[in-house]
């Protein structure tokens, strides 16, 4: 697990058990909750601009882009990790589902670990 | 977690109530079990990137949006929680769209009632909510969201407090479930106008970006992507694959 932590994540143990990231936690709940009621309780009160729907579908995408990247080099430029996410892009463009995607991603990392990939 | 409504198969033309019941319920589970993985793989994750565990699952319980909780862990553990924070925001912008496209399918009921449906709103109960006649919409929106947060709570408490049983989580590639959902979560997305190129360019800042900065603001940074994008035609009206 240390490993990971030095590796994946570089914050380390002690610097997300502290009062500042409960409170993160707090105020990404408490704008989610918010995001999530405005349907129900602002229906047909309330209509998105369409720059706003438009920033809302496409910035996911983006971010999440982000993600993959910054969470896939991490580490060497080649090693297990960034061809596991390779076999879980290429079961994407298979059309897997959701749960096969993540599975393929997991088990070819750990095959190619297995057989001493870093 | 996963907002591609295609997997979800629903007999429109149901009208056994005890066979379109039985159906939900399955559907439900199905959903459920694949939100599981995902809940395990945050757990770990979490945990390894140092939050403690009681901490991760009050996150499963108080965000209970499992992309921005991911983004949370991630961009907290490479920056600080402020910037953690606003990227899971950023993220759940998509939740608005949902929301209300949701919300006249639901018809009237009282305010604690309302305020269940928004809790129970996710990626994965609204594709769900979304598929079938009107009237059913509340009573799917209810089940897939009860079984999507208990499995999803449930799950990461399993991988928060049981992945030291694990010993090392790299061995069995629970590292890589982490980008693999995040790709496996674009999908929907790419297959869209704009979306690959919103995706390929944004990856490209990211590539860049971290050579300097640190995971948090690379990730904010990538977001920029969508500017060249913003003056095209809306994918849709329907928010089922807002992501």
């Amino acid at each position: 697990m240390a490993q990971v932590t030095t590796v994946v994540l570089g914050r380390g143990r002690r610097g997300m058990s502290g009062l500042d990231v409960l409170l993160g936690v707090l105020l990404l709940g408490a704008v989610t909750f918010a995001f999530k009621l405005v349907g129900p309780l602002a229906a047909g009160k309330l209509t998105l601009s369409p720059a706003v729907t438009r920033i809302a579908e496409l910035l996911p995408t983006a971010l999440i882009a982000g993600l993959v990247v910054t969470q896939t080099f991490d580490g060497a430029a080649m090693d297990a990790k960034v061809l596991g996410v390779l076999a879980a892009t290429l079961a994407v463009a298979l059309r897997a589902p959701f749960a096969v995607v993540v599975l393929i991603g997991a088990a070819s990392a750990a095959l190619l670990r297995a057989v001493g990939l870093p | 977690m996963t907002p591609d409504p295609e997997p979800i198969s629903h007999d429109r033309s149901d009208s056994d109530t005890s066979t379109h019941d039985e159906g939900l319920l399955l559907q439900a589970i199905v959903v459920g079990l694949a939100v599981a993985a995902f809940g395990v793989a945050f757990g770990v994750a979490a945990v390894s990137a140092g939050m403690p565990a009681w901490m991760a699952v009050l996150s499963s319980v108080v965000v209970f949006a499992g992309a921005s909780q991911f983004a949370f862990v991630a961009v907290t553990a490479s920056a600080d929680p402020l910037t953690g924070a606003i990227s899971g925001i950023l993220l759940n912008l998509r939740i608005i769209a949902f929301s209300l496209a949701l919300a006249p399918r639901l018809g009237p009921a009282p305010l604690a009632g309302r305020i269940l449906d928004g809790y129970l709103i996710t990626d994965e109960s609204a594709a769900l909510a979304f598929e079938g006649d009107r009237t059913g919409t509340r009573r799917r929106l209810r089940v897939a969201g009860a079984s999507v947060g208990l499995f999803w709570v449930a799950a990461t408490a399993l991988g928060a407090y049981g992945g030291d049983l694990l010993g090392d989580v790299r061995a069995y590639g629970l590292d890589v479930a982490f980008p693999a959902a995040f790709v496996a979560l674009l999908a929907p997305a790419l297959r869209r106008p704009g979306g690959l190129p919103i995706a390929l360019s944004a990856g490209l800042i990211a590539l860049l970006g971290m050579q300097v900065l640190p995971t948090g603001p690379v990730v904010l940074l990538a977001g920029l992507a969508v500017l060249p994008w913003l003056r095209s035609r809306p994918w849709s009206s329907d928010a089922g694959g807002a992501a």
